[in-house]
């Protein structure tokens, strides 16, 4: 009869186990960055190979647009920092506060971009059109990675903004606590690695001259 | 006794197709991945048979030259993509690996299932070009441009399923490093680990740390195809090299991801069959590292005659000798252990000793291609084509078949019939190497790699080899046929260690398992994991 209890590992794999979570959430995030390694190896050959077209073109982007987003959203990353500990204290309602915080810069984020795409979609700097395809090779390229960098980039930021989001509706639900956080800071981690791909992608685009 | 009554096994626990296909059991998601592999298998093996049975004869026997590049292209799609990369990590990795590490699944259960149906869905992209499109892709599994930025054929569509089916290895290698950190048995260290476990290890980090870079290649190759905008056309400013590189960056390492878990497998049942313990486990757990860790440095070796500076290919060349040195390490290591072993020659103990002298044969031939003179002669002849096959069929495939004998009696509960799966192991062999090794001495002729035809000089290889693709189908058909009735001899009570003397901690759990994989606490031998002098008793 001592078998009716069934037997129970003490190490399962259906534990709660932070760590683990966080841990893939790093592995991850080495995934991501190894996603953008290999467009910025093409970035670095293809400027090696056109230097001046590169920076002839660089000079069409808006440096002033570029560097309000930058600090759109390094102040971003500090209010999901500032979420993580608010939940950390148990402080729930000024967790959400500070992730709908985060939620709206990267909101202003993508509206910025869009007034940036758009307004070189306008003057013909995109695949197909006329002016695109009339630029010489090196600077049709910088083009082409710009639109293709940023919008993988962009892509990202929607996607955290799901995230966050998730995280926002988990919190109200009671379902992050002071106990059970790791939602957050691995929604924080992820942010944090879109905000450090921005922080390479700013100087490369708009910056080098 | 009572407790096989009471713990329904993971077989039987739930009923129906959803309880599968929805399943979060890893011993469940790993036999998924099997059917489907194998089903995969045979799709990409008859295609193979196809294009065999093209070249008998030179000339045009069967198909138009179009229909044969897309044949050998699909035939590459299938079995790197669908079948060699998942192989082994996704079916017995998914199934043993949390066992061996005496836990009851891997961290993150839900993302395993993921896992499986991303590969389905990748799996059905992949097949959906033979319906659907211009016809499948034609240009060879490398997708090199500029050809694959210019045919008509479906490459985009082929493309995005490779892209696809790079998230599913993607979730399958960090699950297993998680797991593997955290869910070890009170007592396991990672020098106490069966090396299996250390050879997924290894892999999970290739597969983690070089797939991203073939995702964003391929998604590029996708973007030249709509826009045209010159990242690798030559004929606007782009450079093919460049993709060649970013293509074998990913893809040599990935020539790891299917070669090291075989290793892993080599390095269990080796001692199993030898009744002893594993000679340098050390030696063979940090060796799969090494292998890890250099070849990352090693893809130059593909492009030694697509134009790279001399002294980069001494470099490559170099580099590409080192990766010989902990390869050479396990070889020495696993003979060594079946030396004064009590060998015990079962079916799968065959599977593993056809590995070992097939893996050689691949391997020293892969020196002959990575020594630079003889490059320029053998590069893009029959003589790769035989070498990688000795290395990914003689070797992968050989040990994936090995651990699928061993260990079939714990996944189902049965016993095959072990004469047949002798013959079927013999025939297997003989018409593996009736198959490929004319093809290497075709290359050394001269014979390029990739043609429907050929000149009548090479006539004889050629029907040898294609004979021998005959008997690998028969051996296939007879060991997978063996397999399938084992399924039917329901009246044996399968013990809980079959062989005796599994020493890993899934010979103590029952055959098959329960759903949380022990009724009882493993218990780990004292001196490491093939400590046979301290082997616990196993009490069924």
């Amino acid at each position: 009869m001592e078998h009716t209890s069934a037997f129970s590992l003490p190490n399962s794999g259906h534990n709660r186990d932070a760590e683990a979570s966080k841990m893939g959430m790093w592995l991850f995030l080495f995934t991501e960055l190894l996603l953008f390694g290999g467009l910025f190896i093409v970035y670095m050959v293809y400027r090696s190979l056109n230097p001046e077209s590169f920076l002839l073109a660089s000079f069409e982007l808006d440096v002033a647009m570029g560097t309000f987003n930058t600090i759109v959203l390094l102040v971003s990353s500090m209010t999901i920092a500032m979420s993580i500990t608010a939940i950390q204290t148990g402080d729930a309602k000024k967790s959400i506060f500070l992730l709908y915080t985060t939620l709206g810069l990267a909101i202003v984020f993508l509206i910025v971009k869009y007034f940036e795409w758009s307004a070189k979609i306008h003057h013909g700097l995109f695949p197909g059109f006329e002016v695109y395809d009339g630029l010489p090779p090196g600077e049709s390229l910088f083009f082409f990675l710009y639109f293709f960098m940023t919008g993988l980039h962009a892509l990202h930021i929607i996607i955290g903004g799901i995230i966050i989001s998730v995280v926002i509706y988990r919190t109200k639900k009671g379902l992050v606590t002071k106990e059970k956080y790791t939602l957050t800071e691995n929604a924080g981690l992820y942010w944090h690695l879109v905000d450090l791909i921005w922080i390479y992608l700013f100087p490369l685009f708009y910056l080098i001259h | 006794m009572t407790s096989t009554a009471l713990n329904l096994n993971y077989l039987q626990a739930k009923k129906g197709i959803f309880s599968w296909i929805f399943s979060v059991d890893h011993k469940r998601i790993g036999l998924l991945y099997l059917y489907s592999l194998i089903t995969f298998f045979l799709v990409g093996a008859t295609l193979g048979v196809l294009m065999r049975l093209e070249l008998l004869n030179p000339g045009k026997d069967l198909f138009e030259a179009q229909t044969y590049n897309q044949i050998f292209t699909m035939h590459g799609v299938i079995m790197i993509f669908l079948f060699i990369i998942p192989s082994i990590p996704a079916v017995f990795g998914n199934f043993f690996l949390p066992i061996m590490l005496g836990t009851d699944d891997v961290s993150f259960p839900r993302l395993n299932l993921l896992s499986w149906w991303i590969y389905i869905i990748g799996a059905i992209m992949a097949l959906s070009t033979l319906l659907f499109g211009d016809g499948p892709a034609d240009t060879g599994w490398t997708f090199y441009v500029p050809y694959s930025v210019k045919t008509g054929t479906n490459v985009t569509m082929s493309v995005l399923a490779a892209f696809v089916l790079g998230f599913s290895s993607i979730l399958t290698g960090l699950n297993f490093i998680v797991t593997i950190h955290r869910l070890k048995t009170p007592g396991m260290t990672f020098l106490k680990m069966p090396l299996f476990a250390w050879a997924l290890y290894a892999t999970s980090w290739i597969q983690l740390l070089a797939t991203p870079v073939i995702g964003i290649t391929l998604l590029m190759i996708v973007a030249e195809r709509v826009f045209g905008v010159g990242l690798f056309d030559p004929s606007i400013g782009g450079d093919p090299i460049l993709y060649q590189h970013l293509f074998w960056i990913y893809s040599h390492p990935a020539v790891y991801i299917m070669a090291l878990p075989a290793f892993g497998i080599i390095s269990e049942l080796l001692p199993t069959f030898s009744n002893r313990t594993i000679f340098g486990y050390k030696a063979i757990a940090f060796s799969s590292l090494a292998i890890a860790f250099v070849g990352y440095f090693v893809w130059g070796h593909h492009m030694f005659t697509s134009g790279m500076s001399g002294l980069a290919r001494i470099i490559y060349s170099i580099m590409t000798f080192l990766v010989a040195i902990p390869t050479a390490i396990k070889v020495f290591n696993w003979v060594a252990t079946l030396y004064k072993g009590s060998i015990d020659v079962q079916p799968p103990l065959l599977y593993g000793l056809g590995f070992i002298f097939q893996f050689m044969i691949g391997g020293l031939s892969g020196l002959v291609l990575g020594a630079l003179a003889t490059d320029i002669h053998l590069h893009d002849t029959y003589f790769v084509v035989g070498h990688f096959h000795y290395v990914m069929f003689g070797g992968t495939g050989f040990a994936f078949f090995g651990a699928l004998h061993y260990w079939y009696p714990k996944i189902w509960g049965r016993m095959y019939n072990k004469l047949v799966a002798n013959i079927a192991f013999f025939i297997l062999f003989i018409g593996f190497n009736l198959l490929y090794f004319p093809m290497m001495i075709a290359g050394l002729m001269g014979m390029p790699r990739r043609y429907y035809d050929y000149l009548p000089e090479f006539h004889l290889p050629n029907m040898i080899s294609t004979y021998g693709s005959w008997v690998l189908a028969i051996g296939l058909l007879l060991m997978l046929g063996n397999l399938i009735a084992g399924f039917r001899r329901k009246h044996e009570k399968i013990a809980r260690n079959p062989w005796g003397t599994g020493i890993t901690l899934e010979w103590q759990t029952l055959s098959p398992p329960p759903v949380a994989n022990f009724d009882r606490m493993p218990v780990l031998p004292k001196d490491g994991p093939y400590d046979y002098d301290h082997k616990p008793e196993i009490k069924e």
